[in-house]
């Protein structure tokens, strides 16, 4: 009903588009279905979401970033982050935050998946902004090789080749991005929580972001063809490992041959 | 120098020395001798020798079961479409190998070891000097050779050779040349050119201004470089590029420079100043920029100065400006060079 909605609402062919659609209808829902799910954005929120939310809202958020969410000097206003960053920040458990420092950490999620929709709803009310992305706009099916490239150009320097996380300035860091859920690795693109910078559609198309999700649950999935990846962390383990065991094997096996049996 | 010797052996040693050219201090550590022989577990109790045969033998045949089983490997952990089989395949494999060889080599030590006669001997050396009539011999090869050469008796060949073989280094002085300044300007010049425009890495899509909203960052290579059929990653490790849009508010920028940004934004060299590397680690609120190799850190509010770390220069700024349809274009090249110093710099 939303797809109906939206369009008529605007579009001086509604008509047409309510008998296209009634066609589609008989012809097959998995038309419609593909038609709809074929945009980025989920449902719109109802007003019943946006009052709830707002509760929500002065309950938890407000004493940092204002009653109207529009920031104090603890926090950022909130005005046009839209529903994708609260997703994020609250869906991750990073929002309310515990304390304030250089960076907010991942923790349990302190709300309801209802809840979290209502906060998104009140703050995508405010003004517009990122909306949450919809399954199939984060479905991994997505070429994984192009993902693979546009990884290592825009998201590697910060977040590792394969995603393993690295470290920023004054102990802030890139998180890993193993295991998390598809739909919030979109939402950080799109919204750049905390100190990541924004990757709006411009610069990652939608199908580029689901193309890099596809990448980072491909190399999740598969072991690594090279061995134990000792984290992934890069060259300061691997060497570390050489150094301690192999070297280490070479010491004690010299000392080995050298010493005469008893 | 022998006589030296001599007389420093005299002071406190039963030996004499053949010195030689080596001085040898009166206060010399004495030759300690051979250690006394230490009798084996082996040697003592037959029990401990049959228990080293047993030991020795089931190393060279724990080293066959190793090379059988690398062959067994082969063939039950095949490369297939999955890549965790390249894994058990190569760990397989080598595990077996490992087995075969270290078997063979660890058994033979300790066959030597625990088996093998283990009396100490010391063997006197032999003279460095070769017998009379070696040297004679030699002596006379010499002889013959210079005589059937002609290398004595002919003149112009050998002041021809001596010619050739000194002249032969002196080109190596000619090409020091080239430590002088840089002919070619490669390291001062990128592809950048007025009007070029800023295209997205690595789908060359043009970037329209009003697409880098606040906070965005751009990887960014000059319009044209992704086609190149030659040279292309050269090119692009000189004029890769950072394109980073800030509040205008939040930009102290040098009044000289001041339109080489345009509404907040601004385009940086990704190449380090340090020794190279790819600077790309922007974090958004505090507006540094992180290098990963060394840590050196730069200010993108204030026209990228080091606040941290090894680098000694800012990264170079790509003047840029709008063209008539909205696209970025560099204004220029880079007003410096980019990248780490070198000779000029």
């Amino acid at each position: 009903m939303a797809f109906m909605k939206r369009t008529g609402g605007r579009n001086k062919l509604a008509a047409v588009m309510v008998i296209a659609a009634g066609l589609m209808v008989t012809g097959g829902g998995y038309a419609v279905a593909t038609t709809v799910a074929k945009t980025t954005q989920s449902a719109e929120y109802s007003q019943a979401q946006v009052d709830e939310g707002k509760k929500l809202f002065l309950a938890n958020c407000a004493s940092c970033h204002g009653k109207n969410a529009e920031g104090t000097a603890a926090a950022p206003s909130l005005i046009g982050v839209g529903a994708a960053s609260v997703d994020f920040q609250v869906g991750t458990g990073r929002m309310p935050g515990q304390l304030s420092g250089p960076q907010m950490f991942k923790k349990d999620v302190q709300f309801t998946n209802e809840q979290i929709d209502a906060l998104a709803a009140y703050v995508a009310s405010l003004a517009p902004g990122p909306a949450v992305p919809t399954d199939e706009a984060v479905a991994t099916n997505g070429n994984t090789t192009r993902g693979g490239e546009l990884f290592r150009i825009n998201c590697a320097m910060c977040h590792n080749a394969v995603g393993a996380g690295g470290a920023l300035t004054e102990g802030k860091f890139a998180p890993s991005l193993k295991g998390v859920d598809p739909k919030h690795i979109y939402e950080a693109m799109a919204t750049g929580p905390q100190n990541m910078p924004v990757f709006n559609d411009a610069n990652l198309t939608p199908q580029d972001k689901k193309d890099i999700i596809s990448y980072l649950k491909f190399v999740e999935n598969n072991p690594s063809a090279g061995g134990y990846e000792l984290a992934n962390l890069g060259p300061v383990v691997e060497g570390l490992f050489a150094w301690v065991f192999a070297l280490g094997g070479i010491i004690a096996i010299t000392i080995w041959l050298g010493a005469k049996s008893n | 120098m022998s006589n030296q010797g001599k007389s420093a052996a005299k002071g406190g040693a039963e030996h004499t020395y053949e010195g030689g050219l080596a001085v040898i201090p009166a206060d010399a550590i004495k030759d300690p001798g051979l250690e006394p022989h230490r009798v084996r577990m082996t040697d003592k109790s037959p029990k401990h020798e049959r228990a080293a045969v047993r030991q020795v033998a089931s190393l060279f045949v724990l080293s066959f079961l190793g090379s059988a089983f690398s062959i067994y490997a082969y063939f039950a952990f095949p490369i297939t479409d999955d890549l965790g089989s390249v894994r058990s395949n190569t760990l397989f494999l080598g595990l077996g190998i490992t087995l075969g060889l270290m078997g063979i080599g660890i058994g033979a030590v300790h066959w030597a070891k625990t088996l093998m006669p283990d009396a100490e001997v010391s063997e006197e050396r032999h003279q460095a000097r070769s017998s009379e009539a070696d040297r004679a011999r030699a002596l006379e090869i010499i002889k013959l050779a210079d005589e059937e050469s002609g290398f004595s008796r002919r003149k112009l060949i050998r002041r021809s050779l001596y010619t050739a073989l000194a002249a032969f280094p002196i080109p190596a002085i000619f090409f020091f040349a080239d430590l002088g300044k840089d002919q070619t300007n490669n390291l001062r010049h990128t592809m950048w050119k007025a009007g070029t425009r800023l295209v997205k890495d690595p789908t060359g899509t043009p970037i329209k201004a009003s697409d880098v909203t606040v906070g965005s960052v751009f990887h960014v290579v000059p319009d044209g470089l992704v086609e190149l059929e030659e040279h292309m990653l050269e090119e692009k490790a000189k004029a890769a590029v950072l394109l980073v849009r800030l509040d205008p508010a939040d930009l102290k920028e040098d009044p000289a420079k001041a339109s080489w940004s345009y509404d907040g934004i601004v385009a940086y060299s990704k190449i380090c100043t340090h020794v190279g590397c790819p600077v790309a680690l922007y974090e958004q609120h505090t507006h540094h920029l992180l290098c990963p190799c060394h840590q050196s850190t730069f200010d993108v509010t204030e026209h990228c100065k080091v606040v941290f770390g090894p680098a000694s220069r800012p990264l170079p700024q790509l003047p840029i400006a709008v063209d008539s349809e909205g696209y970025l274009v560099a204004q220029s090249d880079f007003n410096e060079p980019v990248g780490p110093s070198f000779w000029e710099r």
